[in-house]
């Protein structure tokens, strides 16, 4: 059987060996040709945010500032559609203000007329989740060139980079550089698509969303330039992605305490409990008492001190 | 894995090289470390249990806005509120005059038809649709459905029967039928379940 | 149970008495976790790792039927239920959604530890093959219950893996198309497969409860293995399991849920891939498609298969990594050296941490986009698994000198403190503690 067993063995290996000198072969009579996406492409910008860190917390003024950029811009083509409005609470807001945000918000609710049962709308209440901008994906991608607009809720979590991601993305929009021209000459952003090398294939169907300082008009007097205004929906959307982030970290905090302690506790009474078995287990054993009592009296006898 | 048993073992183990002091000690450590143990599973039991209560999405449900412009005087209608019928009932005078000439002493649960309204709304007569026996649907709210013997509303699960108050009379429900917080928002609309000021 | 010394139960409450005289439960539970259960006194710390399991497992089956309270097995609702109902609204719900995901990343962490420790110090051997056989179908468990619950959230992750999981049953001639199409109900993963993922994903963990029984009971029988590999010849060898290992266990099992808890509480997505978090769709897949991390290495012996030769390509692949798991349930008579644990074996020990590179190296082949660089050397790593099992291991247990063993287990623990303790001048024999107590 293990002679079998060894040619299975061996035979996997060859099997392997094959694939890779193939593979080897391949690459070096065929070297796969540089893409611009690999080259051109760029890691996110780090972005410090309030809520980074295993301590940080939302900064809730940021977080209304977001969601003020959120609603007046990002709102007109994406959906929230994880988060209800009752969830504002998070940020601040009081129950007024939620149930005024939410019955003046720009797109109703679908509902049926209660006398014909046809379709209608309705205004949000508090418990109702944003509604969407686009009734559904059809809708949505025809009025964007095709393209559809990802929900929002969870996108700092959907994206490797996170909130720092979101912030890149949205200020990132620039003209191809000549080099990209120069060096792929294919690889011109076809009509209708914007260049943004934070973009993984670097041509985005979004248009730049915040193009022009003061496109927001902040209550709090913060200057709307397009950074900070892409630095407060960042902050915004790593809220929509986990409010309870907050209420984990202190969790967390006080678990990690008490399991550091209580470890430290066990690791004492193992250690103690332990330090004694070869003594207590085996009474007959060399640590035991009476032989150590002996040893003593040996030690003594050939006048050694101990 | 540490048990209660376990710190009564440990201790027996504790052998008589030590003095009195380091018994102590020694006990302290495993009762210490038993407890944390203990604490910390205790503890870890309180998400399992406070899942199991309503989560948010169920109590932002807590009011509902009822129409009842189109409730003519003697009609009712049912609707949902917290997933539970409500009645909204447009008593006729007759029925608050049933209602008012009732003596307390007669009743189960002593309520007057006006604790049980908005003063000037007597008419409205506003209660769960949740018999307090084992909590069947009376019937009484529909049109030409059984009101039972007292010309409120009739459960046909064990035969409890109610006024045009809806206040237990007969059979074997405790407790008149629930009437919940409501206010009217304007004269044709109740919002149920929001506290009156 | 095992050892003629093993303490009998002794019931200390007339309540336990009553229950003993009826039902024996409390005294087999006294006889496989309690002080009735005789262990060797040296088992190092890579000896937690099982009982670390179990509390993994618990933990898995706890918070798994608590969010199945919660989850609606709907390919419209599940994505929802998953990350606005139970990650939003439900009370304590993230907390239960985050322990569940990272409690399956260090079930994983500690049974891989666990599988090792036994590779290392021969626990497949005699007479011990049937535990490490349990314990290889409790893995094989594991796995498919892993990845069904994987495709519960229903995100992009969830989808393609559920597609490529089933497409490695498309790969066997004539039934296997027939095949992939009765294991998804379809065509595609939809409905019909997310709802029998489902329901075998709460049911699977029961079985794993059920064959962990069976692990432990036949791993009763001779008793556990020790880091010597020499067996247990008398009652010095041993200490009960309550309180010496209870303790033992109990205060590293805190260490390890503190490593845990730091993991959940403030790093709870780390394990995991963003592409979860986008919903299902059918139309496009992700641009980087990998599993969950515990599956990397064999994800790594699946592609790197690349050549048609003699079968398909994707059938070699299919068959090498279903082999690659297979394969150990051969250990026991692939290795038939009589020396049990590595540290006696010089040869065996070094090629034991080249495998232990080689998985790492897999598992990093596995994780990544496969470029032609990684491709290679997901090639060598492969090809080096099979030898070492099935070349190298039958070889060296032919030929290896293996190091001379310690006479017992107290041997090998307590001859320092019997010459610690022996009267000057009176040199005690070494390995021999039983002289120093007859004098």
């Amino acid at each position: 059987m293990r002679f079998i067993l060894g040619f299975i063995g061996a035979v996997f290996a060859i099997v392997l060996l094959i694939s890779m000198i193939s593979g080897i072969s391949e690459w070096v009579t065929n070297p796969p040709s540089p893409l611009a996406a690999e080259e051109f492409h760029k890691h996110p910008e780090p972005l410090h945010l309030a809520s980074d860190g295993p301590f940080g917390k939302f900064d809730k003024a940021q977080l209304q500032r977001g969601f003020q950029v959120y609603s007046e811009v990002c709102s007109a083509c994406h959906s929230l559609s994880l988060v209800s409005f009752r969830d504002l609470a998070g940020l601040g807001y009081s129950e007024a203000e939620i149930k005024k945000i939410a019955s003046d918000w720009k797109t109703q609710v679908p509902s049926i007329n209660p006398d014909t049962g046809e379709a209608a709308t309705r205004k949000a209440l508090p418990s109702d989740t944003f509604p969407a901008p686009f009734p559904n994906e059809v809708a949505a991608r025809a009025a964007n060139n095709n393209a559809l607009p990802p929900d929002l809720s969870l996108i700092t979590k959907a994206r490797e980079g996170g909130a720092a991601y979101v912030h890149s993305l949205l200020t990132g929009y620039q003209n191809q550089p000549a080099e990209l021209l120069k060096k792929f000459p294919d690889a011109k952003t076809p009509q209708g698509l914007h260049y943004n090398p934070y973009f993984a294939n670097l041509n985005i169907a979004m248009p730049p969303p915040l193009t022009a300082n003061g496109q927001v008009t902040y209550a709090d007097g913060t200057p709307a330039t397009v950074d900070q205004m892409s630095k407060d929906v960042s902050a915004f959307l790593v809220w929509t992605a986990e409010p309870n982030l907050t209420t984990r970290r202190a969790a967390g905090l006080a678990v990690v305490i008490f399991l550091l302690i209580g470890t430290i506790l066990g690791y004492l009474a193992y250690h103690q409990l332990w330090d004694e078995a070869k003594r207590t287990v085996r009474p007959t054993g060399p640590l035991d008492p009476e032989n150590q009592a002996k040893s003593r009296r040996a030690k003594a006898k050939a006048g050694v001190a101990g | 894995m540490a048990t209660k048993a376990g710190s009564a073992e440990v201790s027996q183990t504790a052998g008589p090289i030590d003095g009195e002091e380091g018994v102590r000690r020694r006990d302290f450590l495993n009762v210490a470390a038993v407890s944390f143990a203990g604490v910390g599973g205790v503890v870890a039991l309180a998400p399992l249990f406070v899942q199991m209560s309503p989560s948010a999405d169920v109590l932002a449900l807590a009011t509902t806005e009822v129409d009842i412009s189109k409730v003519q005087s003697g009609q009712g209608i049912k609707v949902s509120w917290r997933k539970q019928p409500v009645f909204v009932r447009n008593l006729t005078p007759k029925e608050i005059a049933e209602a008012n000439a009732v003596p307390m002493s007669a009743l189960r649960d002593p309520e007057t038809l006006a604790q049980r309204t908005k003063p000037g709304k007597q008419n409205w007569l506003i209660t769960l649709g949740v018999c307090t026996h084992l909590g069947c649907v009376p019937l009484g709210i529909g049109e030409g459905e059984n009101k039972g013997p007292f010309g409120g509303y009739f459960c046909p699960c064990h035969g409890s029967e109610y006024d045009t108050a809806a206040r237990i009379r007969q059979g074997p429900a405790p407790k008149n039928l629930f009437v919940p917080d409501y206010e009217f928002t304007s004269p044709t609309t109740v919002m149920i379940g929001a506290k009156g000021k | 149970m095992s050892f003629s010394w093993a303490k009998p139960y002794e019931p200390k409450h007339p309540l336990m008495r009553w229950i003993d005289e009826r039902l024996p439960l409390p005294r087999v539970v006294y006889g496989a976790i309690g002080g009735g259960y005789p262990v060797p006194r040296n088992l190092n710390y890579w000896w937690n790792f099982g009982v670390l399991a179990g509390i993994f497992l618990t933990i898995q089956i706890v918070t798994g039927i608590v969010l199945a309270m919660h989850y609606t097995a709907s390919v419209d609702g599940a994505f929802n239920s998953v990350n606005q109902l139970i990650m939003r609204d439900v009370n304590a719900g993230w907390l239960l959604r985050y322990a569940h995901m990272n409690g399956a990343s260090f079930f994983f962490i500690v049974t891989y530890i666990h599988i090792f420790r036994g590779l290392f110090y021969g626990s497949y051997k005699a007479p011990r093959e049937l535990v490490w056989m349990l314990g290889l179908v409790i893995y094989l468990l594991m796995m498919a219950t892993a990845f069904m619950g994987y495709v519960l959230p229903w995100g992009q992750m969830s989808y393609w893996g559920a597609q490529v999981i089933t497409g490695f049953f498309s790969a066997f001639p004539v039934i296997g198309e027939p095949l992939r199409v009765w294991l998804l109900g379809g065509y595609a993963p939809d409905q019909a497969a997310l709802g029998r993922f489902f329901s075998l994903h709460y049911l699977l963990p029961f079985v794993i409860a059920a064959v962990v029984i069976l692990h432990i009971w036949a791993l009763h029988i001779p008793g556990s293995g020790n880091p010597t590999g020499v067996d247990v010849k008398d009652e010095r060898d041993t200490l009960p399991f309550h309180p010496f290992y209870t303790a033992k266990d109990g205060w590293f099992a805190g260490g390890v849920l503190l490593l845990y808890a730091i993991v959940t509480y403030f790093a709870p997505d780390y394990l995991g891939h963003p592409d979860n978090y986008i919903p299902a769709n059918a139309l496009a897949t992700p641009a980087e498609i990998v599993p969950e991390w515990y599956f990397w290495p064999f994800y790594a012996i699946l592609r790197s298969f690349t050549v048609d030769f003699i079968l398909p390509a994707k059938l070699w692949g299919v068959l090498a990594m279903f082999f690659s798991i297979l394969l150990l349930f051969f250990l026991p008579w692939i290795d038939k050296s009589p020396v049990r644990s590595g540290s006696y074996r010089p040869v065996f020990k070094r090629f034991f941490w080249l495998l232990v590179i080689d998985v790492i190296i897999l598992g990093w082949a596995g994780g990544g986009a496969p470029t032609p660089m990684r491709n290679v050397i997901s090639q060598l790593a492969a090809a080096y698994y099979f030898l070492h099992f099935l070349v190298v291991l039958p070889l060296v247990s032919a030929f290896e000198t293996p190091l001379p063993l310690p006479r017992s287990i107290t041997d090998s623990v307590l001859h320092g403190e019997e010459a610690e303790a022996a009267p000057i001048g009176s040199k005690p024999r070494r390995g021999s503690t039983a002289t120093a107590t007859a004098e």
